[in-house]
Formats: C-alpha cells, structure tokens, sequence
C-alpha cells in the first residue's frame, strides 16, 4: 500500500535518523525502527552500563532518564527519542568522583551483583532530584518498579537515605553492620 | 534480547495529520502511545501491526482543561504520572488512585491515560510469547480457534484489565473518538464491548482523543480499591470502582459501581447501585448486601493471576471494603 | 593505619584429627591484628557495578559478531523425525542453520548423568528443549528465520508429574534410571527407625510440599564465542562455573582442552542457576568453530525460565516418635519432580536427606528419596540446594510436635541442639555449631517469650532454625584433585594479582580473595588485582555454589600469600639482618616488630626476593577434610563446617481474605567470622528475601491442556510479571545478627553465609501463620487461597492429602556412631567409598 502523506515516516528496514541528547552530548545516528532505546543505547553507542532484564517492561534493568523523567528503554522506540535528553548511569558522575548516589551503594553494600545497580541508582537519581529527604515509603513507592535478587532491598533504603543527606549537604551515614551476638551493635 | 518485528514507522505532527494517516491505513496501523501495552504485545508477536503511527508530536493530544466545577477534559496523550497528581487527584480521588497504582513509576512516566482505556484485554493464554503461544496451538484471540479458557465457548474471555476505565465508567466520563469523518463523544463505559477479541467500540480508523470528567457535585465521593498479588507492577484482579452523591444527612442520593478485571468489558453492577440508593453507607447490613450484589455480575475465569475460586470467594469482601470506604 | 589493631591473635586454619594437611602457619613470628578482616570496606570490585563499568557476559561484543537464536521444542516429550532449515537458509542474512546431527556428543554435569545434547538428537523432551541453532547477521534476523524452522515430530505420551512417572512404565523419558522414569532411588537406615518408633511416646507424621521455583537472576544468559588468532576456542559466558563449560565443551565438541578458555565474567545474580553447562554455550561456540566469526547468543527470560534447575517440587512425609521429650527416631521420605535431565539430581535428591541430622539429637534415622523424570525443564540446584524442602517439613513438624507435648518451640530446639563436636546419626560431623547461640539472640530481639500467643488474632510470631554446609566436601567430578587454587603474582612496585578460577556471581568472592591476600601481605587491599573467571588465567576452581568459595578459595589464598610472605620475609631478613621471625607484614611494609622503624616497604621487600630467588609468583590450593560417612552416598552432605541460622517471622494474616504481609523478621546466622561486616549483613538479608520470596509467592509451575484436546505442557508463566517475587513493598524489615564463633576450618574462622539464612524462613513463616490463625499450610508458597482453605477445612490444614507409592530399593544400613560400625553400610561391603574422592 502506498504511505500515505506524514511529516515524519520510513519504512520497515529503512533506518532513520535520530539525533537526541545522551547524558549531555548531541548525538546523531541512524536507526531501525525497530530498536528501542535499551538496544540503541547498547548496541549502536555502546553504552552497555543500562542493563536488561525481561526488555518487557518487567524488571526495571534498563530505567533511564528520559527528559528528567524515570522511563524503561526498553519500552521505548528509539525513532521516539528524537529532540529528547536522555541520561543513563554513565552520566551520572561527572568527572572521577562518584555521585553521591554511587558512593552510597558502594558503602553501603546496596549492589551485590551489582546488575539491577544501574537501574536502580537512576531510579534513585529521580526520586532524589524531586525529594532528597525521601521517607522509607517514598523510596519503596519510587523504587517499587525496580527489582533486585540479591539485596533483599534492605542495604538499598539504607543507600538512597545517605545519599539523600549527602545531596543536602549533611554527612553521609556510616554502613549499617549486623549487631553481632552478645556485642551491642557497631556502626549506626 | 527479545526485539521488536519490523514495522514501519509514521509520526503526524498533527491531530489532522494523525486522523489521515489512520484513515488511510485503517486497520493496517495501530497508534502508538505510551507503549507500554503496544511494545510488548508486539515483542510477543501478540500484534503485529505494519504501521505504527507515532503519536508523540501531535500537541493537540496533550491538552488538559476544565477544572472540577465545570468538568475536565484530559487529552489520550495525559501521562498517568500526571493523572496521579494535581486537579485529578483533588476532584476525582478515586482515577487519581487508579492510575497511581498501574503498573511502576516508571511505566507511569510514560503511559498514557489514552492507551490505559485502549489496553488490550489480558489473558494467560494470550500474553505469552510466539513460541509459547505455538506451544499450545495458540488460540481464538490470535491465530487459533480453541478458548483453552472455556474450550466449549464460541467468544474470547480475555480479560480487560485496565484500572482506569472502571473507574472513568463509574465517574460517568465521556470520550471523544475522531476520525477523518468526524468526531464522536460518547459514555466512556460505551466504549467497550463485552468481547474479548473486540473489546472497544473504536473504529480502527477512529483516535480516542480526549476524556472528559464531569463536574464534581457536591456531596460527591469517588473509590477505587484494586486487588492484585504485589504493591506494584501487578494487573488488577479486581478492581472496585464507585462513584456516589450523599446527601447532607449522608444518605446516597445516586450511585454508579463498576467492577473491572472480571469480564472482557468493565462490568457495571446496577442491582447494587440501584440497592444503595436511600440507604446509608455506615450501615453494615446494607454495605453487605450491596457487596453481594455487586460481586453477583462478576464472571472471573481462570486466566488471570491467583486461583479462580480465591478471587471469586473474597470478591465481596473487597466490594464491601470498597463501599466502606465510600462510607467514611 | 597499624595502631588501631587489636590485639586478638589470628586464628589461622588448622586441621583437625584429618589427614588433611594444614595449611602452613607461615614463618614469619608475631602475628598482627586484623587490618581488613572484619571491617566494613567497599568491595573491590562495587565500583563498577555502581558506574555500570562492570562488563556482564551479554556486554560483550566483537566486530562481525554473528547472532544465534535457538529454535527450541514446541512439543513436551516426541521423538524427532526431521529438522528442515531450507526456508530459513533462505532468508538474507542467514549464514548457517546447526541440528542435533552436528552433536553426536551427550554430555552432562555429572558423570553419571551425561543425558543431555547441545542439540536434540533422537528425542525432545520438554518444551523448550533446542532442537536447531540458527546464525545470522543480527538478532531480529535469526529470531525471524528460526520461525521458519520445521520440525516433525512423532508426539509420545506427556509425563507431567512424580505420579504420572512413577505409574508410566512405557514411555520412558531416559532409557537409564533406578527404575522406569524414575532418575534415582536412594535408601538409607542409620539404625532401626521402626522400632525406635515402636518404643517411642507418641509418633508423629505429617506431609508436605515444597513447591518448585527458579533463580530468577537479573541477568539473563548470554554467550559469546570466537576463535582467537592463535587457534584457541574462546567462550565468554554468564557461569558461575566456568570450569564445567570448559570441560563440558572440550568433551561435546571432541575438542582438546588445551585448545579452549572459558571467560566468567561477573555475573548478574545466580543463585545456582548458572552452575550447570548448558546447551547454548556449546552450540555458540560451535557456530563460531562453523562459521569462522564470533557469534553471540543473549538468551531471553522465557529461555532462562527454560533453562532452569532450578528447585525441585519435592513432596515429602516425614515420621517422628519422642520419647521423654527427645527424637527417638525420625525418618523422611522425599519424592523430587527431576524434569527433563539429570543435571545435579543425584545430588540434590540426597540432599533432601543428608542434612536433617545436623540441627537437632536423633536417636536414629531413616531416609528415602526418590527423584523422577518428567517433561519439563530439568531441576538442579538453587541457593541451599535439596534442603530448603526437607528443611521446611522437620520445622513445620517439629512446631506441630511441640504443640502436642506442650513445650515452647524454641526452648526445644534450644534443648535438642546438636552439641560441638558431634558425629551425627548419619555421620555427618559437626564441629563448631552456633545453633543454641542463634536460637538465644532471635528469641531475645523478637521478643518472643513475652509476645508469642499474645499479638491477637490475626497476627503471629514462628521461629525455626537450620543449617547449612560451607562447601561440599566431596567434588561432584572430579577424584583427588584439589577443589581450588590460587595463584599470586608479586610485582616490584609493590602490586600483588591474584590468579583463581572463581568468579563472582554477586555473593563477593573477588573482594574475599584480594581481602584475604591483602591481609596475609599485610598490603592494602586495592593494591590487589584480582584475575578471576577465566580458564586460561587462573587456577581450576569448583565454582560459585555450595557455598564453597569462601572457604576453599579463602584457604587457598592464605596459603598462597603465606608463601609469598615466607619468601620475602627469607629476603628481607637478609637485608635488614633482622631473624625472619621477628617480622612483621603490616602497612606496606615488612619490618622488625622489636624496631619497628628498622624495615623495608613491600615493593622493596618483593624485589630482594625477585633478586634472590627469581620472580615471585606462589601457589595454593585447597582439598576439604576427608569425610567421615564412608557409605556409598556418603559423599553428599559432609562439609569442613557447617554454618546455622535461626529466624522468628512476624506475620499480619487477613482473616477475610488469607492474605498475608510479613511486618518484620529477626534472623541470626552463625558465620564463624564476618569476612566484611557489610557484605555478610547484605547476604543474610539476600537470602532472606529469597526464602520470604519463595514461601509467599514464587511457584514455577506448569500449564497442561485438557489432555483430550492437547498433550501440551508449557511453563505456566515465562516471565517476571507473571512469576512473582517480591518488590519493595512486600519485603519486610530484617533484623540480622551474626553469631561469631571463629571456625577453625575456615580462613580466619569465616563459615558460609550466602545460603543458610534462606532456610529457615518458609518453616518460620508457615509456624507464624499458625500462631496468628491456628492453621496450619504444610506447603511453600503459602498463597491466600491456601489460608483461606485452611480455615475452611475441617482439621484447619492444607497440605498434601497422599505420598505415593515407590519402589523403595533395599536400604543401606549404617548403624549411627553410637550404635557400633565405622561410618560404612554393613550391607554393602564391596561398594564402599572409595577415599579419599570417589565419585559420588
Ligand atoms: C509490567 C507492566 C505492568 C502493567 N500493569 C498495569 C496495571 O497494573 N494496570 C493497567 O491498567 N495497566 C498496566 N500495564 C499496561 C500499560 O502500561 C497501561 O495500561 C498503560 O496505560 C498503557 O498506555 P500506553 O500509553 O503505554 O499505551 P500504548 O501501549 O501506547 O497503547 C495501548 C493500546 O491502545 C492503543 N491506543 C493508545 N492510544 C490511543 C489513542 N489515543 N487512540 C486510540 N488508540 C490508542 C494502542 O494502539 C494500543 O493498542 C502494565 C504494563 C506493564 C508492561
Ligand atoms: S480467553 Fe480464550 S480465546 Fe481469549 S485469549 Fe484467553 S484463551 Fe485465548
Ligand atoms: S529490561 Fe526489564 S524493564 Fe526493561
Ligand atoms: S544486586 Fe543483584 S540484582 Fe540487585
């Protein structure tokens, strides 16, 4: 059937160009449009810190930022990121120092396997940017579209709520260690 | 990686461009919206639609107006994450909640309140990948002919699973659906079909451009409770949506229920709404009753999440809660 | 950095009354205090999770990287008749289509289980089996042209369940096994359990299940092979042994294993579920082999829900009889849903039995299991591998137990306790146990003397206990080799690299390692780079599972690093003419405890031993003690030392509904010493969740047709919506204390701690839901609906109504210690164990 008549259009094995932000640099390449975003960003820029999981919205591997906003890539076909910013966990540090969000996992032991990491920090990342004094509820109802295997979650709450003091200026916390039996508990 | 068929891509810049285009492919084109339905359906190869029309760059889409004493009127393109907040949340509590508790924060970034009442209906046989599907035979709804839900049946169970339609339907909300030809607005709860293959009464060629809220009324309360395994992620298994008027003395001067998750079309329970009328809501005894008939229109099957005979055995309870809750 | 110290002696392994040899103390005299042992440092390796630096298996590309789909069985069991590709072939961009006919080869896990093809070749034998492998230029492209694959099929009977197999003599889904369909049949008597029951008080029987679930890691599996300039087959794959895909690929492709690497990288999660070699990595590197190009495979999630092996339904009955209060006798009979292969299930269905003898005194014991083949995605071993099962039915049952007698649940258990030092009734020995000590701390933090029975109903507090190995002490492959090494290369400025073949599947391995060389050296730990995860680069390590690493890498290293120690503490004391033993390694340097200014740093100190004796590179390795059952089977179950855990559950259960939220958990875990505080917190909170993960919700189950109308069997949910486990919004609040006691057998007395505290979590969640609604749900998971059928049934239970019938074989009898024998079975005299590492 003849196409008809639109702004924008391309054919099923035509790429077309995309040119968008990613973490802060112009970029612009030509895509299928088949790709979404997770596959653009991985394969085409080589971005492989944003993970994947199910690559059905399932997980919450692949988060991103997507002008501010958290977003799964997976979801997302890169033909619809034309114009836009995204920032993926390679962007979030500027320079050799960790964000505080980063300095906070690592401490706190909040990445085991560390795969959901990525996925989680910029999830953090959104909700510390709107709320660096997040209460426990409010970091379980931002995070709850991210899942971890390893943690338990536990060492997560403990991360973002130190980072969350960080961003505001005050001392982080020191890593929660288990009580040992018989000793009071070290640590907090 | 599961990835994408190839499909070609379109993105109108307009509502004008957009009807065209869907108009000229009629049947041959989807929308595209959020996604969050659409990509993975289409990764499971459960639509596999040509064309698929964009519908980022069509601004017209994304206009909001109204407030709570005239009426709002929210564009397909509304993200959830903004129907969570804001006007909604003061004057419409119960869509505020429905759409707060689809999916993840960030599916609600991106999903539209559009593509929520378009969401394709959800079944356990059907929401699995090609492999799976071909593992079975595959069945009515998509290239078999076999409901492995009720083999004997001549229809399709699937299940609508959208949170915020029972809720729009119980609010009385009204949908504009345009085409090429016109435009058309109609009773949100006129926009489904009891069937699960043709669930909508949108026209292939028709966009659902704009929800329109009714004036809040004084006296007016709004509930949605949503049964489901998890505190996220999770479709409804049920999901309870009411809409009542109180009088001064608390009595309910009218009433609209609808239940969703348990048939093919949100599921308007009349005899309980009609019951409630001129009763009180603090009264147990009519709470209860009213819940027994609520849950009476529900046909749960065995394709959703958690056992058939659970959901229906604590449907009542949760409409009970739900009505309490309306009550208080 | 050195006067914070304490001043606690370190206590280094030691053998017991083995013939182990002990690691050597070291040369060097006065021993220091912990300078990273203990304390709550960052992982070496957390900054690149956290930056997304880390390079999982799927991370990896080449230029010209072929794509690999697998086009996998659409039937549950048939014989396969014809594999026609040419409609792929034709497809642009395909470069090659492989069948069961290029894998003549069957390999496996276990020796004695080589049933598995890289490809089908004669049979399928459960939905999801890889009948074709189809390479092309990209994904999308293979993807597509896989669906043009025909295959015919000539459809055999489905086998869907034990009972089904145990009944179904013709078809057989293996033509080998203990008995038509059934994979394998064990029987032991550790004396004369009838009679024990005979003479006992009261005698108990429950049943249970324990429903299968899976890993879920994160990551999926993903391979990459190519074939290097230098003619060398290279594979990266997300194992967590990369040891067993090197041998499983040199014995399916006939290759010489000289001629193969196999690179781990990290993984994104295990949990025991990238421990077997599987079918793509095989067929990936064989694409690779075909075609002369690198070829990448990236399962999807449905794929790893079919690769699975993960737990095993395990349907059990358990018998006890008490007498004065105490187990006078205790048998357990187990019947395990296999699935399609063999995998580890002569493994794990000992395993349902091995360890039930540890935790509390019994007279005697008597074991039965029996594992069956069925048509779906073969079992294996998750995270406490057979024992979550048995673990789940001792505790429920011993909760019902201590209702009848009147006693309070952890009160008895404290009373009961395996003591230190014990040869149990199957000759499993205990060393260091920290149960009582474990019991005491999480009835004191709960709370549990004054708030059990007390919170209202609705609401209710369980407790359970358990234990756990560290590290198997028997291989499942290999005889008398060593179960690790590590090697140390010692540069002159001063960098040490750790060479091993573990690799780190999340739990922290590659932070032990540097930790402990750091330790020995007494360097800092970042001036440790670790190499590990890679076949050509390190020495053969068993692999991330049993909780083996710690332990078996730990003391290899020590050992490593004490050599290393020695030789420039020899070159040291040449230079600052100071008595060897009179040095001290602390703080990057080597220096004279009684002068301690008068030293030289570490780099210096490994370039007087570079001049002395040549380049500094030291080796260690490590061979559990022998075991001490010596019947055949005895080899499963024996560890160097076992680690312990108890938990009380704080559940709030809807009476209306049967829905259950867990509003806290106290869990306290026996890890010898914390390695890392943070880290061992982050594994006993990890392996909470699990367990919690797995007693609410987690089911993998199956979808059969009506047989009338289908023979179909397919996984009943292939994907992380639809297999639930937990977010953050069910996951409780977790309490954890460790209990420290230094085990002798373990690197700076460290025990296991990524596994153990799973297990009592299923047990003390159902003993808390009767507490709060006097029901009783003998299953895992514990759904609504099963609450709701329990308070609607007249014995206020759920739970499995029959055990079926098995064909026992005659038992193995092995008198427990106590009643006379060796540890040997009196009637099986020729089949004894051969020592020290026979084959299991
Ligand atoms: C893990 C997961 C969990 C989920 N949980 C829930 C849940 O709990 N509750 C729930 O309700 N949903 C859930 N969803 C489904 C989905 O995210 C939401 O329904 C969402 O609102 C769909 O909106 P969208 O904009 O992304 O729709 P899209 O995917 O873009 O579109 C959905 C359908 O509507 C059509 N459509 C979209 N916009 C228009 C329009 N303007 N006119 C005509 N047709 C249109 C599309 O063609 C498509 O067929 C879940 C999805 C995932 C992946
Ligand atoms: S209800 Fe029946 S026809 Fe419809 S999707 Fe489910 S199985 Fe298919
Ligand atoms: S990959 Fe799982 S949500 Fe995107
Ligand atoms: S750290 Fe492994 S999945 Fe979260």
């Amino acid at each position: 059937m003849e196409a008809p008549l639109v702004t924008l259009q391309s054919g099923p094995r035509e790429k077309l160009r995309l040119a968008f932000a990613v973490n802060g640099e112009e970029r612009e390449l030509l895509v299928e449009p088949y790709k979404t975003l997770l596959e653009v960003l991985r394969e085409d820029l080589g971005l492989t810190g944003t993970k994947h999981g199910c690559e059905l919205g399932e997980c919450g591997a692949c988060a991103v930022l997507l002008d501010g906003e958290l977003a799964l890539s997976c979801l997302v076909p890169a033909v619809e990121c034309g114009g836009r910013a995204v920032t993926t966990i390679e962007g979030l540090r500027d320079g050799p120092e960790l964000h505080p969000l980063q300095a906070a996992f690592a401490d706190h032991g909040a990445a085991q396997c560390g795969y959901c990491t990525p996925g989680m920090i910029v999830a953090a990342r959104w909700l510390l940017d709107r709320k660096p004094d997040a209460t426990r509820q409010e970091i379980a109802d931002a995070l709850a579209g991210q899942l971890c295997r390893c943690t338990g979650y536990q060492q997560i709450y403990e991360a973002v709520e130190s980072a969350g003091r960080v961003l505001r200026g005050l001392p982080p916390l020191p890593p929660v260690v288990a009580a040992v039996h018989g000793e009071e508990p070290h640590g907090r | 990686m599961m990835r994408l068929p190839r499909f070609r891509y379109l993105a109108p810049a307009s509502l004008l461009e957009a009807v065209k285009v869907l108009g000229d492919l009629g049947p041959e084109a989807l929308p595209l919206a959020g996604g969050t339905d659409l990509v993975p359906n289409m990764k499971r190869r459960q639509q596999t639609p040509a064309n698929l029309v964009g519908l980022r760059g069509v601004a017209e889409l994304r206009a909001v107006s109204g407030d709570a004493a005239r009426g709002l009127t929210l564009g397909a393109m509304t993200r959830l994450a903004e129907v969570e907040r804001g006007a909604v949340a003061a004057g419409w509590p119960a869509l505020a909640r429905a759409a707060a508790t689809v999916a993840t924060p960030a599916i609600r970034n991106t999903a539209t309140l559009g593509g929520n009442l378009c969401l394709d209906t959800r079944c356990s046989y059907y929401d699995q990948t090609e492999e799976w599907r071909r593992s079975i035979g595959y069945c009515m709804k998509r290239e078999g002919e076999t409901c492995w839900v009720a083999p004997g049946s001549d229809r399709c169970w699937a299940v609508s699973s959208s949170d915020t339609a029972p809720v729009l339907c119980a609010l009385g909300a009204e949908v504009t659906l345009r085409s090429r030809g016109g435009e058309r607005r109609i009773p949100a709860a006129d926009l489904f079909a009891d069937d699960g293959i043709r669930h909508l009464t949108r026209r292939p060629d028709e966009l659902l451009t704009a929800v329109h809220l009714p004036p809040v009324e004084p006296g007016q309360r709004t509930v949605y409770l949503k049964l489901r395994r998890r505190g996220s992620f999770d479709f409804p298994v049920l999901g309870v949506a009411g809409r009542v008027r109180l009088s001064a003395g608390g009595t309910v001067e009218s009433a609209r229920i609808f239940l969703g998750a348990v048939g093919s079309r949100p599921q308007e329970a009349r005899a309980a709404a009609d019951f409630l009328v001129g009763r009180r809501l603090g009264d147990e005894e009519t709470v209860r009753e009213a819940s027994r008939l609520a849950t009476q229109i529900a046909k749960p099957m065995q394709n959703t999440d958690l056992t058939l005979g659970w959901r229906k055995g604590v449907a009542r309870e949760y409409a009970a809660r739900a009505l309490r809750e309306l009550g208080s | 950095m050195a006067d914070d110290r304490e001043a606690a002696p370190r206590p280094g392994p030691r053998a017991l009354d083995d013939d182990r040899p002990a690691p050597r103390p070291g040369a060097v005299g006065p021993a220091p205090g912990l300078a990273a042992v203990g304390k709550p440092l960052r992982k070496v390796d957390v900054r690149g999770k956290v930056t997304g630096e880390t390079r999982f298996a799927d991370d990896y590309t080449m230029p010209g990287a072929l794509h690999m789909k697998l086009v996998r069985s659409t039937v549950p069991h048939a014989r396969l008749l014809s594999v026609d590709a040419s409609a792929a072939l034709a497809v642009k961009g395909v470069r090659c289509v492989l069948t069961g006919k290029d894998f003549p080869i069957a390999y496996g896990l276990m020796p004695v289980s080589q049933d598995e093809h890289p490809l089908c070749n004669d049979k399928v034998r459960f939905v999801g089996d890889p009948v074709a492998a189809v390479v092309a230029a990209d994904e999308l492209t293979a993807q597509e042209a896989a669906a043009l694959v025909r295959v015919e099929y000539e459809p055999l009977q489905t086998i869907a369940t034990p009972q089904e197999a145990l009944a179904t003599a013709d078809p057989r889904i293996h033509d080998y096994g203990d008995a038509p369909n059934v994979h394998k049949l064990v029987a032991f008597d550790f004396g004369d359990v009838p009679a024990a029951l005979a003479g006992a008080d009261q005698v108990f029987e429950d049943r249970f299940f324990y429903q299968g679930n899976t890993h879920l890691p994160i990551e999926q599996h993903a391979a990459l092979a190519w074939v290097d300039p230098d003619g060398r087959l290279t594979v990266v794959s997300s194992t967590q042994v990369a040891h067993y895909v090197h041998k499983a690929l040199a014995r399916a492709l006939a290759l010489p294993p000289a001629r193969i690497r196999v690179i781990a990288p990290p993984q994104g999660g295990g949990f025991g579920g990238k421990t077997d070699p599987f079918n793509h990595e095989i067929v990936v590197a064989k694409a690779a082999l075909v075609t002369g190009r690198p070829v990448k495979v990236a399962l999807s999630r449905e794929e790893v829900f079919l690769c699975h092996r993960g737990r095993h339904p395990t349907l059990m009955r358990m018998r006890t009889g008490v007498k004065d209060g105490r187990i006078v006798g205790h048998s357990v009979e187990t019947v395990l849903d296999g699935g399609a292969y063999g995998s580890y299930g002569v493994a794990s269905v000992h395993y349902t039995g091995a360890l039930e003898t540890v935790t509390y005194r019994m007279d005697r014991y008597r074991f039965r299991g029996c594992r069956t083949f069925t048509n779906k995605p073969p079992c294996g071993p998750k995270r406490g591998h057979g024992t979550p099962q048995p673990r789940f039915g001792l505790e429920v049952h011993l909760d019902k137990i201590c209702e009848k007698l009147g006693v309070d649940p952890a009160e008895w258990r404290i009373r009961n306790a395996v003591p230190p030092d014990t040869v149990v009734a199957n000759w499993m020995r205990v060393r260091t146990t920290g149960l009582v000590a474990c019991l005491e701390a999480v009835v004191k933090a709960s709370g549990w003397r004054e708030r059990r029975g007390r919170l209202g109903r609705g609401r209710g507090l369980g407790i359970a206990a358990s234990s756990y190995m560290t590290g198997a002490g028997i291989s499942i492959t290999f005889g008398d080799l060593p179960h690790t090494g590590v090697q140390l290369l010692l540069d002159r400025g001063g960098g040490v690299t750790a060479f091993c073949g573990a690799s780190d599947v999340g739990q922290g391995s590659d932070n032990v390692l540097a930790l402990i060389v750091a330790e020995v050296l007494g360097v800092e730990v970042g001036d440790v780079k670790v190499v590990t995860g890679d076949t050509s680069l390190g020495p053969v390590d068993l692999g991330s599972y049993s909780s083996r690493v710690t332990i078996m890498m730990g003391n290899a290293a020590i050992q490593a690093a004490e050599r290393a120690r020695d030789r420039l503490a020899a070159a040291a004391a040449a230079k600052l003419e100071v008595p060897a033993s009179r040095l001290c390694f602390a703080g990057g340097r080597v220096f004279d405890v009684e002068d301690p200014a008068r030293g030289l740093t570490f780099a210096e100190a490994v370039q007087r031993a570079e001049a002395q004796a040549g380049t500094v590179g030291t080796v260690g390795s490590y061979s559990p003690p022998t075991p001490t059952p010596r019947y055949k089977g005895g080899g499963v179950g024996p560890s160097p030392t076992y680690s312990y855990s108890a938990a009380v559950v704080e559940v709030e259960a809807d009476e209306a509904t049967g829905e259950l939220s867990v509003e806290k958990i106290w869990v306290a875990h026996d890890i010898g010493r914390a390695l890392n505080p943070v880290a061992a917190r982050g594994q006993v909170v990890g392996s909470v969740y699990m367990g919690l993960s797995e007693a609410l919700m987690e089911e993998q189950e199956f979808r059969r047709l009506p047989p009338k109308l289908s023979r179909a069997l397919v996984h009943q949910a292939p994907s992380m919506l639809e297999y639930k486990s937990l977010t953050f919004h069910e996951m409780p609040e977790v309490e954890t204390i460790l209990v420290e006691e230094p085990d002798a057998m373990g690197p700076y007395g460290a025990k296991e701690v990524g596994q153990g505290p799973l297990l009592p979590i299923p047990p003390a969640l159902a003993n808390a839901v009767h507490d709060a609604l006097g029901v009783r749900v003998d299953e895992v998971p514990i759904t609504p609906h099963k609450v709701l059928a329990a308070l609607a049934a007249p014995d206020r239970r759920y739970g499995p109504a029959a055990f079926p019938d098995v064909p026992w074989p005659e038992p193995l009898l092995v008198p427990p210690p106590w009643e006379g024998g060796d540890g040997k079975a009196t009637n099986d005299r020729k089949r004894e164990r051969r020592l020290p590492g026979a084959k299991p």
